[in-house]
């Protein structure tokens, strides 16, 4: 019937905001656009707080809906049909969208739910089910209705000039729209929590900067590969992502010569926080974001993050913080990073690692440990041996 | 760039990279095609097949590959050959995982496997395996080399053992390691399994020699080619890398090895002098191509990755990892403990690697090692 395929997109909590409003959904429309850039011959509108996507008929709907479900602010998308908003015209075009699905996936029962956004239509919602329903019944023989259990559920959406009819409505992340939250940087270990973490602030529209920390050669290069490839499939959902690589390794020797073994640990993490920092200032990032979770492991005790946080000003988000270990695998999953985070190389070398770390760490002591430090110079160092990756562009 | 990683592949003979250009280029028929233009692709596989069949005593060349389909392949056609009946087969704890696997699949079919112990150097344990051949025996897989340690199994030996007591038994050597580095031709086997990328050759080629009365049933089939034993249409560049590779692998090859002995030599006794704590480990009688050796109270894949940012290359007797499931089979079954198989080095040697090479290599290993005793010994 027409040459295009359309999408009818709907836009989450953006459409709850007040006089903000037309700016989130600004954001979102330029966003939905760039997830498509590549894409020839696609076009993006906002109309009547809803977004519509049109493209080629050739045009694979997967692709589209993997790209425009992956963007925050997208509450969910249905590939839909249009046809002018006349109880004829939709029959016919609801017969027609049928027949196809019957084709592909062998359907044998039905039943058709219809929304008038247009009060000025001039039949009333269940009257346009009754009579569309008439009209599927008789144009598709096969089928019958089921109101209970139906194979398939059409929506009907009467609006002003146009009508949309679908089927699926395929969950978005919903969130708000990218670049509407400052900026943040996340320690990315590599692990299964860190890119969790960064996609949950991304997802409330904060851009994401990251920043590894590796011991080379006591960790393998192929380490720093599965952190790229982690920022990777982060960057489908968070856009460009700037990765920030530092060598620890300096500074974990200067701790394993003049250091207590059990603080170890917790003083690394405090040097982390530090150069974390500097970093984040020099690229406007307003806040740190850790994976840290609550009693995880031996530094992530309440002690534990009390002492780390106490060595840098800035703020320090933990989007995981209350969750289970449980919760965050599933959600890694989900955004499909587990695979990627549960490859081996990171643990490779324990030698850093102490037996006993110490978990109820306390500041003074700390402060003792880190006196038989030059920690400026330490951080200084390290933050000028920075190296740069860009991830998605 | 100090390549000494040499068992793990090769860097391929800039003859052999041409030659495969040039008949990728030029002769890209079909040899199954019945115009000329197959008809040459033909001949070209039979005259680069010509050549390789005097490397070893067995006349029949079959082209699979590589070293794992090879060896899959001896495995599995013998399987299938005496799959209705209850036989035995028979192989070493320090083959390639190649075999080891193909060996757990038939004991998942329901046959018996024996698994034949090596004594501390690496050397197969004689009288275990006297004992365990018996006339029911159908199938027995020891390998030439190890790859891990370059010791030389007694193939020979072997095989007068076998032929006494299980005279139908079928004999299989992995030849993957020595091929290239040892002469091959007065090895008593029937099927041999060889790998082109181990001897400056291309890689995705090997070949099984396998004696000609041997009545083997294919396991991969098709189109019938290489005499219905292993179907797919030829790899005509492939074949005539893993030709010319062979050799030129075997030119001069002598002087080849009084090279590779005094590289061996030069590396253990430099290593010897400037780091302590470390040990050998393998047999005296093992290729001079490999040396491992425990640098004791480290670990093999730091001290790896530290001397690869200059550019030098190894390999490791232990995926590192914190638990003992990284350790080297083969090293384990030599008795060595953890803690030692921990600090294994592989080096590797090729007739393109030198003394001075070498002089590099000892002192980055002598800085490397201390550099981590220094931060263990914290510990």
């Amino acid at each position: 019937m027409n040459e295009q395929n359309i999408y009818i997109v709907r836009c989450g909590e953006v459409a709850l905001k007040g006089t903000n409003k037309p700016y989130f959904e600004r954001m979102l429309v330029e966003r939905v656009k760039k997830s498509l850039k590549d894409i020839e011959n696609t076009e993006v509108k906002r109309y009547e707080g809803l977004i519509y996507v049109r493209t080629d008929k050739t045009t694979p709907q997967m692709d589209i809906i993997r790209r425009v479900s992956k963007v925050f602010g997208v509450a969910s998308l249905s590939p839909a049909m249009e046809c002018a908003s006349d109880i004829d015209a939709i029959g016919e075009a609801a017969v027609e969208y049928m027949n196809n699905i019957i084709k592909e996936k062998g359907i044998e029962t039905f039943k058709i739910k219809a929304k008038r956004a247009d009060k000025n239509f001039p039949i009333t919602s269940p009257e346009v089910a009754r009579i569309v329903g008439a009209i599927v019944l008789k144009g598709c023989k096969v089928l019958k209705v089921d109101v209970h259990n139906p194979d398939c559920m059409l929506f009907v959406d009467v609006r002003h000039d146009k009508t949309y009819i679908f089927q699926d409505k395929i969950k978005g992340f919903g969130g708000l729209p990218l670049g509407t939250n400052g900026k943040g940087l996340v320690l990315f270990s590599g692990g299964i929590d860190s890119p969790v973490a960064a996609f949950m602030m991304a997802k409330r529209g904060m851009r994401i900067e990251a920043v590894h920390y590796h011991s080379y050669p006591y960790t393998s290069q192929r380490a720093q590969e599965k952190v790229e490839e982690l920022a990777r499939i982060l960057s489908a959902y968070c856009g460009y992502i700037k990765l920030h690589i530092v060598n620890l390794l300096p500074i974990q020797e200067q701790i394993v010569e003049k250091c207590p073994e059990e603080e170890s640990t917790i003083l690394v993490r405090r040097f982390m926080m530090r150069i974390a920092e500097k970093i984040a200032e020099d690229n406007q990032c307003m806040m740190l974001i850790t994976g840290e979770n609550l009693g995880q492991v031996a530094s992530q005790t309440a002690e534990g993050l009390v002492v780390t946080d106490e060595t840098v000003s800035m703020p320090v988000m933990r989007p995981l913080i209350g969750m289970d270990k449980i919760d965050i695998m599933d959600m890694a999953r989900e955004i499909e990073t587990y695979e990627t985070s549960i490859l081996p190389y990171e643990d490779c070398c324990t030698v850093f690692l102490p037996k006993h770390p110490v978990t109820k760490p306390k500041s003074s002591r700390m402060a003792d440990s880190e006196s038989k430090l030059n920690v400026e110079e330490l951080v200084n160092n390290a933050v000028k041996s920075v190296e740069v990756v860009h991830i998605g562009c | 760039m100090i390549y000494l990683d040499n068992s793990a592949t090769t860097r391929q003979y800039d003859e052999v990279t041409d030659l495969i250009a040039k008949i990728s280029k030029e002769e890209f028929g079909n040899p199954s095609s019945l115009h000329s233009l197959g008809l040459d692709a033909e001949k070209i596989v039979k005259r680069y097949r010509k050549d390789l069949i005097d490397k070893t005593n067995l006349k029949r060349i079959t082209f699979t590959s590589g070293g794992t389909e090879a060896d899959n392949m001896a495995i599995f056609s013998a399987a299938r050959k005496y799959r209705r009946e209850n036989k035995k087969y028979i192989t070493t704890v320090i083959e390639h995982p190649a075999v080891l696997e193909a060996m757990k699949r038939l004991e998942m079919d329901g046959n018996k496997v024996a698994y034949i112990p090596v004594d501390s150097e690496g050397v197969i344990n004689i009288s275990a395996l006297k004992e365990e051949i018996d006339k029911d025996t159908a199938f027995v897989s020891v390998m030439t080399v190890n790859n891990e340690t370059g010791t030389v199994q007694p193939i020979n030996e072997i095989n007068k053992i076998i032929k006494e007591k299980a005279p139908n038994a079928i004999f299989h050597t992995d030849a993957v390691q020595a091929f290239g580095k040892m002469r091959l031709e007065n090895i008593n086997a029937d099927m041999i399994s060889i790998s082109g990328h181990k001897f400056h050759g291309p890689k995705g080629i090997g070949a099984l020699y396998s004696n000609e009365k041997l009545n083997l049933l294919p396991y991969i089939v098709g189109g019938g080619q290489e005499n219905g034993l292993r179907s797919g249409t030829e790899n005509v560049p492939g074949i005539c890398g893993i030709s010319l590779a062979s050799s030129m692998s075997y030119r001069n090859f002598d002087k080849k090895m009084e090279k590779l002995t005094s590289l061996n030599e030069y590396l253990y006794n430099g290593l010897m002098s400037e780091v302590d704590d470390i040990r050998l480990n393998g047999a005296e009688n093992r290729l001079p191509s490999v040396l491992n050796v425990s640098f004791l109270g480290t670990r093999a894949e730091v001290i790896l990755h530290t001397v690869e940012q200059e550019a030098i290359y190894v390999s490791t007797g232990s995926a590192c990892s914190s638990n003992k499931n990284g350790d080297s089979h083969v090293l384990s079954a030599m008795g060595l403990m953890h803690k030692d198989i921990e600090g294994a080095i592989r080096f590797s040697f090729s007739e393109f690697n030198n003394t001075s090479e070498l002089d590099i290599v000892i002192d980055r290993f002598a800085k490397a090692v201390k550099r981590y005793r220094k931060l263990g010994s914290y510990r």
